[in-house]
């Protein structure tokens, strides 16, 4: 058995006092490659955030032993990006180095190549020259796949990866994600097709707030777990109690 | 009247018009890629409310100094600058309202607190100085000043421009990557912070966003690249100050407003005639195959 590489004990992360996280616990193993999916509203970008620390805690605890930031390839979902903003391609897969330029190093010829070889490898071949605005969201996607190549993470964290481009970008972008499973790095991917999901990914995170499974995806996935959880994410209480559990803590 | 006596002479007639024009060309290095960067962080009216935000504390040095005293009043205009930042920067943390606009909300409690303050002791003369500023009064000192500010923004822009840009970019990914975006965040707002006290001197509160938001928003218009939009931004403010001082010379007008307006109308005529302007949509060239 692989060793755990971050584990969540009882993780509750919360907007207003509304969970938008409920008492998760789990652990994503070394070289595992897991699927978070599970209906709008589930929690799952929230739980990926709070794993990237950029969300605080409520209750529980996220352990992320001996990992830094560092260790972590974050994909954000692209609609969080500026794509107006005045950058070249080179330039924003080149980004994907600041592990090792840093903010001061001058970035070497090799981290140049290894960035022509990254947009090679998306099929963005002679692009490094061409400003983001210019790019279809496929495009745009595929130039953040690059950078992530780039970064050479450990831990590769996407939140839907493959929202809004075509088929073949899609099948582009997946292949290279198993190729990152196959080099030993843990995946962790919020999607919403669960065929996709089916397909390529070993182990499921079903969220609906609540974890309703988390193991083999062909469990996990069953018909009932997502009639469940549909049930769950949908249910929404302006008047809810405090929560029993924290109570009983309090 | 030929060429030489309309652009040259004012120039080389007269002192004044000279500390002027070097105060211009300096600020216009230090704020034209300052104004670049805060456009393209969707902060341009935040560079607005921080011009008021210096306010309060300039008018603090002009009644500690008993007067108009450019270190007194730039060094209170600095504390008061940098103190709105800081408070916007931790009521957006740990409240529901957004940097913008909890910026937003100091903007004309700064402005009335200033005006309030000058008012106790000043003079209306001092008054319009303050809001409206003062270019053609410039002197050795305030030259220093500025020329120190824009050069010292420039180095500064030289070294931490990877960290800026990409926190700008993609604030979210220099988070993930540990790469210590508030530092540069709060770094950049110093920077906007100190061009704004040096356009104060001369451009006055109301106007000193003026060479920061306007050449910016004329090199949007005309650049492709983040350094092409730097260089444009402060070509047209180098641009506006020695045509507005041109032209405020001849025709006997206030020097910061018409500064300020040289530069609007650089930016309508970019506005119609720039490769993203309106014009192009009268005039569509062919298209190509691929």
């Amino acid at each position: 058995m692989k060793q755990p590489l971050i584990e969540l004990q009882d993780v509750t992360v919360a907007y207003a006092r509304h969970p938008a996280l409920h008492h998760v616990s789990g652990t994503f193993r070394e070289g595992s490659m897991t699927a978070i999916t599970g209906p709008n509203g589930a929690g799952k970008s929230t739980l990926l955030k709070a794993i990237m620390g950029e969300l605080p805690v409520a209750e529980g605890t996220i352990k992320r032993p001996g990992l830094t930031a560092r260790d972590f390839g974050y994909l954000p979902q692209a609609a969080e990006i500026d794509r107006q903003f005045p950058m070249s391609v080179a330039d924003t897969v080149m980004l994907g180095a600041w592990r090792r330029s840093g903010a001061f190093r001058r970035i070497d010829p090799d981290v140049k190549a290894k960035a022509r070889k990254a947009l090679s490898a998306v099929g963005l071949e002679g692009f490094g020259g061409r400003i983001i605005g210019s790019l279809s969201s496929g495009q745009f996607q595929r130039v953040l796949f690059a950078r992530l190549l780039l970064q050479d993470a450990k831990i590769i964290v996407l939140d839907e990866p493959f929202t809004a481009i075509d088929a073949r970008t899609t099948r582009d972008l997946l292949d290279i994600v198993c190729r990152w499973h196959k080099e030993g790095r843990t995946i962790i991917a919020v999607l919403h097709d669960f065929d996709q999901v089916r397909a390529h990914f070993p182990e499921t995170l079903l969220l609906a707030r609540e974890a309703i499974d988390w193991g083999p995806t062909s469990v996990a996935m069953s018909s009932r777990n997502l009639l469940r959880a549909r049930a769950m994410a949908e249910s929404w209480d302006e008047g809810a109690e405090v929560c029993e559990k924290d109570a009983a803590v309090a | 009247m030929t060429l030489h006596a309309i652009f040259i002479s004012p120039f080389v007639d007269y002192g004044f018009m000279r500390r002027a024009l070097v105060a211009c060309f300096a600020l216009a290095l230090g704020s034209g890629p300052v104004g670049v960067l805060l456009m393209l962080r969707r902060m341009s009216l935040v560079g607005d409310a921080m011009s008021h935000a210096i306010l309060p504390g300039a008018a603090i040095g002009f009644l500690i100094a008993g007067g108009l005293s450019l270190p007194a009043m730039g060094f209170g205009g600095l504390v008061a600058g940098l103190s709105i930042a800081l408070l916007s920067g931790v009521i957006s943390r740990t409240t529901s309202l957004r940097e913008d606009a909890s910026f937003a909300s100091f903007y004309l409690t700064s402005l009335a607190l200033g005006v309030l303050i000058v008012s106790l002791r000043g003079s209306n003369i001092d008054l319009l100085h303050v809001l409206f500023g003062t270019i053609l009064a410039i002197d050795a000192n305030a030259l220093y000043l500025v020329g120190g500010i824009a050069s010292l923004t420039i180095i500064a822009l030289a070294v931490v421009y990877r960290p800026l840009v990409a926190e700008c970019f993609d604030p979210e990914f220099l988070r993930a990557v540990g790469g210590r975006g508030s530092l540069f965040h709060f770094l950049f707002l110093l920077l906007v912070v100190i061009n704004l006290v040096a356009s104060f001197e001369a451009l006055g509160t109301l106007m000193a966003v003026g060479l920061m938001m306007l050449p910016a928003a004329v090199a949007r218009l005309w650049a492709q690249s983040l350094p092409t939009m730097f260089a444009v931004a402060a070509a047209t403010a180098v641009v506006s100050g020695y045509l507005g001082l041109v032209a405020s010379f001849h025709f006997a007008v206030a020097s910061g407003p018409t500064i300020i307006l040289t530069a609007s109308c650089i930016y309508g005529v970019s506005l119609i005639l720039s490769p993203s302007g309106m014009a192009r949509r009268l005039y569509s060239r062919p298209h190509l195959k691929a």
